[in-house]
């Protein structure tokens, strides 16, 4: 119920997030430190895996940021795998089998997402290819005015132009 | 009563934009001036009535009449009293009246301070901006009625969610709102003119101010809603890329993007087919905006399923606003004169690249906040687009934009010279090489990208200054006549250079504290210490602060030097809301500089031990204070003589002037 009343006020403020009023009803901060493992270049790791997955009862939070007790969870898993001597990918691969590819918070490249992926170059494509053609019947259309002027008119115009 | 009167108010308002966006568009089409002549006194008058009804609302909310649903959902005669004023926005009915109050005092100041437009045009735009408020002031008393009343008054209110008690929700709606709805003033223009049919370089003199001023309250409203995320939430995040953050960062790329290529049609004529969508686009991302933030399909495509009546009306809103728009430009941009050629390697060239990647930037953030909602409508697959996406599209379209910045304003108008461009920014491109090179030297296997992000920062911003250093020839002619040159330059240069300097400070501040923050997460006991970068921290206990409508337990924390030297106290701190049973983290920031040491508190443990988290943020206040300088850029360029609103022209024209038009 807390969680509903807080949802609510907040579509208000239109920076702050909805999930980050989740947090103030519970107690903890995100990681704590007796999650965290004894070696630091694992905990590295575990952090890094962190930032890219999805605390899934939160809005857009990672298990990074977030206090819920599921992202908790979360990051103690993370950290057995690791110290099970998972590879980065593996771990991934571990939860995505396991919760769904919503953990993720950069989706993977496959048909269902291609067009998310393929939109930003796609966008900067078409605009520089129709920056291109715009330019050149532009240019087609003035080109006879401009090869009006005659070799002596050049001249003089360079001329003027120098006097200016 | 006064709640009655204000409904009351509100529906008057209603009947004037009515009348205000009928009769001037008959009598433009008829050329009958009285119709005409309707148009301001409409607006007017429309104002006044909103401006009644919301000062009504806002009576309720500072005398606390619980009587009134809203005002007891919200408040609590307990607050002091800005928050009691602040709480009129702070949910959703309260915050669509300051929508549609903003709207009519933009629509009233054009009505007041437009006397040099022409006079259909302005009739026009008017009755535009009548659509857009009759829309939503029906909105309003159809589906989000803020005057509604409880037969049995309560004694007491709900009080205001916690997170918005703070000094933030006073600044940051109003701020976003002006920017959002004073988008709304060059949608207007634009479709007055596709309903003329004609279009000059003035259209262009007269939406840039509006478009200037909103650019502003935006800019500002964004940095002061990320620095309160930032301070507010307890990790130190300052942006998020959560889908309401990037509703206000859409209308801001595309205004952004308008702001340049109306640029390019005042001076030269071009891109005004162009210059129209944009306009059209940037208020159509507001109103996007506003219906993914107030429809409640953020939450879960399900919510909006199960109480659709908001969401279905908004969305009909932005159905005919965007749909009709867009339809209207199809048809009518045609028959617009296109004029004005220019070289590829020219101003004009460079503000087409900086428009081909703000739009591309804003598609970007488009598809990512959507794509997983269209994909789970269509589809009932989720995903999750979140940092990780935005930051590996986002990016590479942002390093390009910035490696040019520097360039556009030293090119000229028409043929551009890019060799002796390049040539002057020897020096910024110098001064970025060494700072590339002091990073790698000085960082400790921190990111690889960092230092060229740092490269990039001080060249943006060494560039700004070189671009009014060859304004102002200050190398080349002595210091008195240099003097004299930056007084004449136009404020409008000054605004321009201001603005990218800022844009450098803000980037300079994010690549910074991304790459060497520091973060230390402990759980400790009183007389414990932590150390962190330069600092040591030694944790003296909790103690209970009684505040006015809530509870504080907060830890003292006295900051040294870790050589020793007393820097002061930290009391970060647990508030307890009793009103909602709701508790917030009231971080603690000491500043170093414009660098902040940053402390929150976890609860504390039975056992005694708190679990703190402190970071270290270098340079992290230059991120908020660049959008500050972008302000101060903006305002510089608004308040250039050119266009001012209402400025009387100069007597004489100049006669380069007279001859190129």
């Amino acid at each position: 119920m807390v969680v509903k009343i807080v949802a609510r006020g907040t579509r208000t403020s239109l920076l702050v997030a909805f999930c980050l009023l989740l947090l103030n009803s519970l107690p903890l901060l995100a990681v704590e430190s007796k999650e965290m493992l004894a070696d630091p270049a694992l905990e590295a790791r575990a952090r890094n895996l962190s930032k890219e997955l999805r605390c899934m009862v939160c809005q857009n939070q990672s298990i990074d940021d977030s206090e819920a007790p599921l992202a908790h969870d979360l990051r103690v898993l993370v950290r057995e795998r690791l110290k099970a001597g998972d590879s980065d990918a593996q771990v991934m691969n571990f939860l995505v089998a396991r919760y769904g590819e919503f953990v993720l918070l950069r989706p993977l490249l496959s048909w269902h997402t291609a067009a998310l992926w393929g939109l930003p170059p796609a966008a900067l494509l078409i605009g520089v290819v129709a920056i291109v053609v715009i330019v050149r019947r532009r240019r087609r259309v003035q080109r006879p005015e401009a090869a009006n002027l005659t070799a002596a008119e050049e001249t003089r115009l360079s001329e003027l132009l120098r006097e200016g | 009563m006064i709640a009655e009167l204000g409904h009351y108010a509100l529906m008057l308002a209603f009947g004037l934009a009515l009348i205000q966006g009928s009769m001037p568009i008959v009598g433009a089409r008829s050329d009958d001036p009285t119709l005409l002549s309707v148009a301001a006194p409409a607006a007017l008058a429309q104002f006044v009535f909103v401006a009644l009804s919301f000062g009504a609302l806002a009576a309720c909310y500072v005398t606390s009449d619980f009587s009134v649903l809203n005002v007891y959902e919200n408040s609590n005669s307990a607050m002091p009293l800005m928050y009691r004023l602040t709480s009129i926005w702070g949910n959703h009915e309260g915050s669509m009246m300051l929508w549609v109050f903003i709207l009519a005092l933009f629509g009233a100041l054009v009505a007041a301070f437009g006397g040099n437009l022409p006079v259909k045009l302005k009739a026009n735009a008017l009755a535009v901006q009548a659509w857009i408020a009759a829309a939503f002031q029906l909105f309003i008393l159809t589906t989000s009625n803020p005057f509604l009343r409880i037969a049995d008054a309560p004694l007491e209110g709900r009080d205001l969610n916690p997170i918005l008690q703070d000094p933030g929700l006073a600044f940051h709606p109003p701020l976003l709102y002006l920017g959002y709805v004073g988008f709304s003033i060059a949608f207007s223009f634009a479709i007055a003119a596709l309903l003329e049919g004609r279009i000059d370089a003035a259209w262009a003199r007269w939406v840039r101010p509006w478009v200037l001023g909103a650019w502003m309250c935006l800019t500002l409203g964004i940095a002061g809603g990320s620095y309160w995320a930032y301070y507010e939430l307890g990790w130190g995040g300052y942006w998020f890329w959560d889908p309401v953050e990037n509703a206000s960062l859409m209308p801001w790329l595309a205004g952004t993007a308008l702001l340049h290529s109306a640029v390019v049609m005042e001076k030269r004529g071009a891109l005004k087919v162009w210059t129209i969508l944009l306009a059209i686009l940037a208020f159509s991302l507001s109103l996007i905006g506003t219906f993914l933030v107030r429809s409640g399909v953020l939450t879960s495509v399900h919510v909006f399923a199960t109480d659709p009546r908001r969401g279905i009306f908004i969305l009909a809103i932005l159905v005919a606003f965007i749909g009709g728009a867009l339809v209207l430009y199809a048809w009518r941009a045609p028959l617009l004169k296109q004029g004005g050629l220019f070289a590829p390697i020219s101003r004009e060239g460079a503000l087409v690249l900086n428009n081909l990647f703000l739009t591309c930037a804003c598609a970007t953030v488009f598809i990512g906040t959507l794509y997983p909602l269209a994909l789970e409508a269509l589809t009932g697959a989720k995903i999750s687009v979140g940092p990780p996406f935005f930051n590996a599209t986002f990016g590479p379209l942002f390093v390009p934009l910035l490696l040019a910045m520097p360039f556009g304003p030293l090119l000229g108008w028409k043929r551009g010279d890019l060799l002796g461009a390049a040539q002057r920014l020897t020096a910024g491109a110098f001064i970025a090489a060494v700072a590339i090179a002091a990073a790698f030297a000085l960082q400790h296997g921190g990111p690889v990208l960092a230092p060229f992000g740092v490269g990039l920062a001080l060249f943006v911003m060494v560039g700004a200054l070189t671009d009014l250093a060859e304004r102002t020839m200050i190398v080349r002619v002595p210091l008195g006549a240099a003097l004299r040159r930056a007084a004449g330059l136009p404020r409008s240069a000054w605004g321009g250079a201001v603005a990218h300097f800022g844009i450098g400070v803000t980037l300079l501040g994010i690549v910074v504290v991304t790459a060497w923050g520091a973060e230390r997460i402990a759980a400790l006991k009183p007389g414990d210490t932590i150390e962190l970068a330069h600092y040591r921290l030694s944790f003296d206990g909790l103690f209970n602060r009684p505040g006015p409508n809530y509870r504080d337990v907060v830890g003292r924390f006295t900051v040294r030097r870790t050589n020793g030297d007393e820097l002061g106290v930290m009391e970060p701190s647990r508030r307890t809301f009793p009103a909602r049973n709701m508790a917030t983290t009231e971080a603690a920031l000491m500043r170093r500089g414009v660098s902040q040491l940053y402390l929150s508190l976890g609860d504390p443990a039975p056992d005694g031990t708190v679990p703190v988290r402190l970071y270290f943020k270098p340079l992290v206040l230059l991120i908020w204070l660049g959008a500050v300088i972008m302000f101060v850029g903006g305002g510089l360029s608004l308040s250039d003589r050119r266009l001012r609103i209402g400025a009387p022209r100069p007597a004489k024209l100049p006669a380069a002037l007279q001859a190129a038009e």
